[in-house]
This record gives structure tokens, sequence and C-alpha cells, in this order.
């Protein structure tokens, strides 16, 4: 415990809604008295208002407002899991057998300082403004914290319970099934909160830069209207739906190291 | 084994024979942490060694358990030189070292499972092994739900599980507080009475030597360790730490400690 003044939980709770309150009014002041243009800023009452509209409305973007947030989430999805499905599994291997990590690693280590943002570009040649593009670029962002978090992890398994296993007579892959990978398998748990960190960012450069639907290209498209009613919608949905994302990663994660734990 | 007292026909389950190990740090140092070291355990023996901290008791056990070579001398195990680990020989450490992720019988079968024995029998022998060290009700317990005492339980059923003959156990009661360990001393004396094995037991506690050996081997206290005496212990068993030749014993190896310490 810090030496810091404790508030009480109850209290706490009441402070941070009042300064979110203020926040919000301040705002509401600053646009409603003039003091900036609104070509610059919405007051959050016209945002609210747009909220509503958009839920049914598809003008000026192309889609109503649970289109855009549905693009974004399979997008998110599919490469998410994608990268965990694949990184994870080669983060081990890797980690275990030299041949492997001597074949992976080169191409690895070169890919990885590359910011995935960067394959952006290259994802509109290959795959066009799309779906495939998105996922590609996510999958990127999220494959190496998954490569690398298991590859650490199998790198931190206990070397005496290796040598006993293997005083046992343990093969090779018994000795990775029965010990590595479950050694491994804290390090993986803190990989999904980072991958779905980038991965979350990377969808968002995607869509702003190469997209036809999605919270991102919503955003993009406020730019291009002069709308930032229609750009602090997306970004507020982009918050929202984050958040939620990262909380049901939590919550998987918290089981997966209870059932680990017990 | 019944036939306690049968002749003894020269034949050694544990022999080093002029056993030097040095290790190097970089270019130049080299360390010399065992310096021509004999020790013999026959069959069914209970074998101490005995020295101060950081005298060479650890990597004398790596020796002998085929993790690691010698740099001048031989290891025999057997009959046979050391060459690599031998799964007769079960090791129980220093610090504890179970599987985390397993449960007690988890960890007991662990061995048997990877030297391919059916499940049906593993589970017999972790059964039996988990009543011989006194577990029973605790079979399903993870290791971080475990006292230390009942870790080191744990690691002495792994390895008669693993069917090793030949026990080595490094300081197992090293991190108990005083009461457990006199009692797991104890235990350890029933555990070998019931089913004997040939053991080797390091220690710095001159106490516990005496109280469980049958011959007490001190090293030097600094590196390298070197042997210095070499003590039979013929108090009948079950030994009390109040008995006279127990105590005589005791201040005899106390003296002696002191100087070469
Ligand atoms: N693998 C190794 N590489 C280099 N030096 C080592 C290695 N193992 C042990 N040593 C050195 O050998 C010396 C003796 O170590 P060892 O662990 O055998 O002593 P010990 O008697 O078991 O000590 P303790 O009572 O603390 O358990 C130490 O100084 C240690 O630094
Ligand atoms: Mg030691």
């Amino acid at each position: 415990m810090n030496g810091r003044e404790q508030v009480k939980v109850k209290n706490l709770f009441w402070i941070s809604f009042l300064s979110i309150l203020i926040l919000i009014l301040v705002w509401q002041f600053i646009v409603s008295s003039g003091i900036v243009p609104s070509t610059m800023l919405d007051s959050p009452l016209s945002v609210i208002r747009l909220f509503f509209d958009k839920l049914t409305n598809v003008n000026p973007d192309g889609a109503t407002l649970g289109a855009h947030v549905l693009a974004s989430l399979q997008a998110i999805l599919l490469g998410y899991l994608l990268a965990l499905l694949i990184g994870i599994p080669l983060g081990l291997l890797m980690g275990w057998y030299a041949v492997i990590d001597g074949l992976v690693r080169p191409i690895f280590e070169l890919v990885r300082p590359i910011p995935p943002v960067a394959w952006i570009p290259l994802a509109i040649f290959w795959f066009g403004i799309g779906m495939t593009g998105k996922v590609y670029i996510i999958f990127i962002g999220g494959l190496v914290p998954a490569v690398i978090n298991a590859y650490t992890g199998v790198l931190m398994s206990n070397p005496v319970l290796i040598q006993m296993a293997k005083t046992y007579g343990a093969s090779k892959w018994q000795i990775f099934k029965t010990i590595c990978i479950p050694s491994a398998l804290p390090m993986i748990f803190g990989a999904l909160q980072v991958a779905l960190a980038i991965c979350w960012t990377c969808l968002v450069a995607a869509e702003l830069l190469a997209s036809d639907v999605g919270l991102g290209y919503l955003i993009t498209m406020g730019r291009r209207l002069l709308l930032p009613k229609l750009v602090i919608l997306g970004m507020l949905m982009l918050g929202v739906t984050g958040f939620i994302i990262g909380y049901i990663v939590d919550k998987i994660e918290r089981h997966l190291v209870s059932g680990l734990r017990r | 084994m019944e036939e306690a007292n049968r002749d003894i026909k020269e034949a050694y389950k544990i022999e080093c024979i002029n056993v030097s190990k040095s290790y190097n740090y970089g270019e130049k140092t080299e360390v010399k942490v065992l310096d021509k070291v004999n020790i013999k355990a026959k069959e069914n023996e209970f074998v101490v060694v005995l020295g101060p901290g950081q005298s060479g008791k650890t990597t004398l056990f790596r020796l002998i358990a085929g993790f690691e070579r010698p740099t001048a001398g031989e290891v025999y195990v057997n009959d046979k030189k050391v060459a690599s680990p031998n799964p007769k020989i079960g090791f129980v450490f220093q610090k504890y070292m179970l599987f985390p992720w397993k449960t007690v019988i988890g960890n007991i079968e662990m061995g048997p499972k990877l030297m391919g024995i059916s499940k049906k029998k593993r589970r017999e022998i972790a059964n039996y092994y988990i009543k011989l060290v006194g577990l029973e009700g605790f079979e399903n317990y993870y290791p971080n739900q475990l006292s230390g005492g009942m870790k080191q339980r744990v690691g002495i059923a792994r390895s008669y599980a693993n069917n090793a003959d030949i026990l080595l156990l490094d300081e197992p009661f090293g991190q108990l507080d005083a009461q457990t360990r006199m009692f797991m001393e104890k235990e350890i004396m029933r555990m070998w009475n019931q089913e004997k094995k040939t053991v080797c037991f390091v220690t710095n506690n001159v106490d516990e030597a005496v109280f469980l050996a049958d011959r007490i081997i001190c090293l030097e206290g600094k590196l390298p360790g070197r042997v210095n005496k070499i003590y039979n212990v013929d108090i009948p068993r079950p030994r009390e730490f109040t008995d006279i030749p127990f105590i005589k014993l005791r201040e005899e190896i106390k003296n002696n400690m002191e100087l070469i310490l």
C-alpha cells in the first residue's frame, strides 16, 4: 500500500462520475457558446443525436452504425484468432526445436521491426480494399507478440524438470508436450492482451486507409465530409467496442489461468 | 530388505573413486569444487554426506546421478561407469522440484507414464507410494497447496514410483522448521525400513546425520570439497537424540567440524 490517502470506493465512483460530467458540460459550453467553430467540434448533444440517427440511417457514409461495428468486429476477431492460432504453436516449436528456430527466426527477425501498418499499401495491392486486407494487417500485428511470448515461455521451462524427464526416457516430443507447453502457458496468457491491443490499433489504421466499411472508415468519412460529430461518434464507438473486447479477453484469460492454477 | 545382515561381497551400489570436479569461469579462472573424493555405498546402506554450505555436495550428487561428468576420477553406479543420467537413481532436490501444473498423484505418476507403463498399473504404483510417504487424501492437491514437508514427500514417492534403487536426497529437509524436520527424519527412517533402498543423503546438520546414517562422510569446509573423515554409526535403531552414544558421537563430530572449519 502506498502512502496515498485512501478514498472509499463509493466516493470514488461519484468523484469519477463528477469528473466526466464536468468534461461533458465544459465541452457543451465551449461549442454552444461559439468559442470554437462547428467545423472543429460538435457538441455532445449533437453527437448523441447522431448516434440514435445512425442506428437506422445509412447516410451519409453508406452503412448503419451496427454494420460498421459488425465489420470491425469481424475483422479483429478473424485477424486476432488467426494470429494466436498460428503464432502460438509457431513460437512453441521455435522455442524447443532448434531446426525450426533456425529456419523461421531469420525471417521473423526481418519482419519484426517493420510496423504492421507499413504493410497496408502492399495489402491493398494484394487484396484490394476490403476484409481480407484488414485481416492480414491485424494478423501481422498480433503474430509478433504471440510468437515471442510462446517462444520465451518455452525457454523458461525448468531445466531440472527437463533433465529429469530425460532420465525417465522421455522423447523430445514428450518433453515438449508434458513440460514445455505447460511451462509456457503463463507467458502465452500474458500475450493475449498485448496482442489484442496491437491488433486493435492495426484494425483502425487499416480501416482509415484501406476500407469501405467499419468504424475506422466511419471516421475517415467524417473527415472527408467535414463532420466532426461523425468522427467523434466513430472514436467513441471504437473506445466502447475496444473496452468490451478487452473485457471479454480478460475474463477468458482469468478463466484459463484459474483453470491452470486451481 | 529382510536379510539385513547378509554377507558383504564388496559389491557397491555407488562408488566414487578419486572424483574431482572443476568449473571454468571464463578463460582463465578455474574453480575446483571437489578434490579426490572417495565414497562408497553398499546395497541398502544409508550414507550421509555431511558438509557445510558450498562444499560441493550438490555437485557430487549431480556427478553420481550422471547429469555431469567428473573432471578426474571415476563414478560407478551398479558397477557400471556413469556416462548419462540413470533412471535407476531417484533425485530429491534441495529446492522443491515438482511439476506445478500436476497434482500430487500426477507428479508421482509422471516417471512411470514417460516410461510407458499402462494407466492402470501406474495408478496402482502411485497409490502404493502415496501410502508409503503418508500422503493419502492429498492425491489431488497441487504443489502450491502443499507444505514444504509434503512437497518433499511427493519427491520421495516420485523416486520410489520410478523404481529407482538408489535415492539421492539433497538436503531434503533444509527448508523445513526444526519440528517438522525432526518429524520428517523419523518418517524417512520409517519409509526406508519399510522399503529398503540405497540412500545417499546430504545434510549440514550433525544431529540429522547421526540420527539417520549407517555411515557419515564428512566434507571439509572450504572449496574444494574433500573427504575429511568417515564415521561408521552402529548405534541401534530407532535412535533417540538423547541416547548416550548418540550424544557422544554428535559431540565428537561437532568438535572435529570446528577444527576443519
Ligand atoms: N554448474 C556450475 N557451474 C559453475 N560453478 C558451479 C556449478 N555448480 C556449482 N558450482 C560451484 O561449486 C561450488 C559448490 O556448489 P554446490 O552447489 O555443489 O555446493 P553445496 O555444498 O551443495 O552448497 P549448499 O550447501 O549451498 O547446497 C559453488 O561455489 C558453486 O558456485
Ligand atoms: Mg547443495
